[in-house]
């Protein structure tokens, strides 16, 4: 296409759009609508994404050594299990630390210092947290940890207990609320696309019916196709422009009033995380308008266009 | 300026005796339904430069005839000929060329309600791929020609019925076409607008132009006084040279 044929395209889709009135207004503000629901969406993934990895971050598996384990094969065992793939981090607790935490835990409990006073010895044995990849690998590490693969190099069991077998109830079930809300999300994110879609694109259907007897003007005095759907295109891709600024606009205080009052809730700042992300959130949102504008307008105008 | 001069610059036609087939049925039948027969076994053929006027009862298959011409439609049976041109074999692609030879006019006028009379002409120009200079020069001329060009960046909702369908019919010949095709083209007009558009139409012939025109009136019939193609049921009943209406 010339340069000539593009511009008077461009001319003529700029000309129709602010000449149409209220039926552009119309499909700015359904298109408006769409981008409105693909940003709450993305702000909705965020919260989902942060508020999951926080439940995540609580699960984990806590292995008590033996109090007679030595340092070395306390050190042995953590080389191993640091060396499963499913292992995301592993803290050490020593008897010492462990029996400091007690006592500021336990700082007010006056009955409970007096009796670890009398004891005379550090009761507490040595402990290693273990965060897994991913919750559903919990078991597979509890398994490891009562396998042969786990004892001592003597042949000795320096693992007093592992607490996955008295959580793995609330493991279970925290996973399983994990994976049913991500399911959730993205059915949700789904189906509210394909809803947006479809209401965006009839509106733009309709439109294009209105304009149908112009589109049969323009085809009898020999406009080539091009020079038929491209205005109606042009006017597509303002239809997301504008609508993409204004659903960026129209989110600023929705995210300010969400991150003043919702951010211990949701464990993010929808404020701050709409302000970082603001320039990706614009391209993708652009982008989707943009798309669903002109795309919408080829389709809808196709059905003109046949001999 | 006269007529001539704005209408052709540079003349380039001469005022041609019937010597081959311009627009050519043959055995043409539209049928839309088994009991819904348009056109039955038309054989017509319209010279360059003829002013044919075609009549006929509602029904009787006057605007088919136009759509077959247009490519709008294709035939049950038959061809239809434009000079060696098998229009409904025509390429997809080639139709909007092939329109940019034929003029059109329309009771309803058929304008682009969004652009102002400047540019309803403008983009029939654009479409035929004219320069900006071109049509800068061209449509001031034909507005002019049509004695718009005080309505110049007038909506067509802005404008009277008469002054709707003159500006049709400058955007019909503002690229010199081979044909102008005018269907009831004064059905929505008062008498003194129908004159007015039938002296345009005369006037375009007279420069050597094929005007095909449908039309219910008499009197539109008579004053044109040319070729007369009646209409009845889809048939060709009757083809005078002399312009006579009678159905």
């Amino acid at each position: 296409m010339s340069w000539i044929d593009t511009k008077r395209i461009f001319r003529s889709g700029l000309l129709n759009f602010s000449r149409s009135g209220v039926v552009s207004v119309a499909s700015v503000l359904v298109v408006t609508i769409t981008l409105c629901v693909i940003t709450f969406i993305i702000l909705l993934q965020a919260v989902l994404h942060f508020s999951l990895a926080q439940i995540e971050d609580k699960v984990d598996i806590t292995l008590y050594y033996t109090v007679d384990a030595s340092d070395q094969q306390m050190m042995d065992l953590e080389d191993s299990v640091k060396a499963l793939p499913e292992v995301a981090s592993i803290i050490f607790v020593s008897r010492d630390d462990a029996l400091t935490k007690f006592k500021e835990r336990h700082q007010d409990d006056y009955l409970t210092l007096q009796a670890l006073e009398e004891l005379g010895e550090n009761p507490l044995s040595a402990s290693l947290n273990i965060k897994a990849l991913d919750p559903t690998q919990y078991e597979g590490i509890a398994k490891f940890l009562g396998s042969d693969n786990a004892l001592a190099k003597d042949g000795t069991n320096i693992i007093d207990k592992v607490n996955y077998f008295q959580n793995k109830v609330v493991i279970d079930r925290l996973t399983n609320i994990i994976e049913s809300a991500r399911m959730i999300g993205i059915l949700l994110t789904f189906i509210l696309v394909i809803i947006s879609i479809i209401i965006t694109f009839n509106t733009i259907r309709l439109t294009i019916y209105i304009a149908r007897e112009e589109i049969g003007v323009m085809r009898l005095v020999g406009a080539e196709n091009k020079y038929i759907t491209g205005p109606f295109m042009v006017e597509g891709v303002i239809y997301g422009f504008i609508a993409a600024v204004a659903s960026m606009i129209i989110f600023l205080p929705i995210s300010l009033w969400f991150g003043e009052r919702m951010t211990d809730f949701f464990g993010i700042n929808l404020f701050h995380y709409y302000i970082d992300n603001f320039f990706q959130v614009f391209v993708i949102i652009l982008v989707s308008g943009v798309a669903l504008g002109s795309l919408s307008s080829f389709l809808a105008i196709r059905k003109y266009l046949k001999k | 300026m006269s007529f001539e001069s704005m209408y052709w610059p540079e003349p380039r036609r001469l005022k041609l005796t019937v010597c081959y087939k311009m627009i050519y049925f043959n055995n043409v039948s539209k049928i839309y339904a088994p009991d819904s027969v348009s056109l039955k076994d038309i054989n017509l053929t319209i010279s360059p430069g003829e002013f044919v006027s075609i009549v006929g009862h509602s029904g009787a298959g006057k605007t088919t005839l136009i759509k077959l011409i247009l490519a709008e439609e294709k035939p049950s049976e038959g061809t239809v000929f434009f000079e060696s041109l098998d229009i409904h074999n025509l390429r997809a692609n080639d139709v909007p060329r092939y329109r940019r030879r034929i003029g059109t006019v329309f009771q309803d006028y058929r304008l682009l309600p969004n652009k102002t009379a400047y540019e309803n002409i403008a983009f029939a120009m654009e479409a035929a791929g004219k320069s900006d200079d071109e049509i800068k020069s061209d449509v001031p001329h034909v507005l002019e020609l049509v004695d718009l060009i005080a309505k110049t960046h007038h909506f067509p909702h802005q404008m009277s019925g008469g002054e709707r369908q003159r500006l049709a019919i400058a955007r019909a010949i503002i690229n010199q076409p081979e044909v102008v095709i005018a269907d009831e083209p004064t059905g929505n007009l008062d008498p003194i607008n129908t004159y007015e558009v039938v002296q345009i139409l005369k006037k375009i012939n007279d420069l050597g132009t094929t005007i095909i025109l449908t039309t219910h009136n008499r009197g539109v019939v008579e004053s044109v006084g040319k070729r007369v193609i009646t209409l009845e049921k889809g048939k060709v009943v009757r083809d005078d040279k002399d312009g006579r209406y009678v159905i």
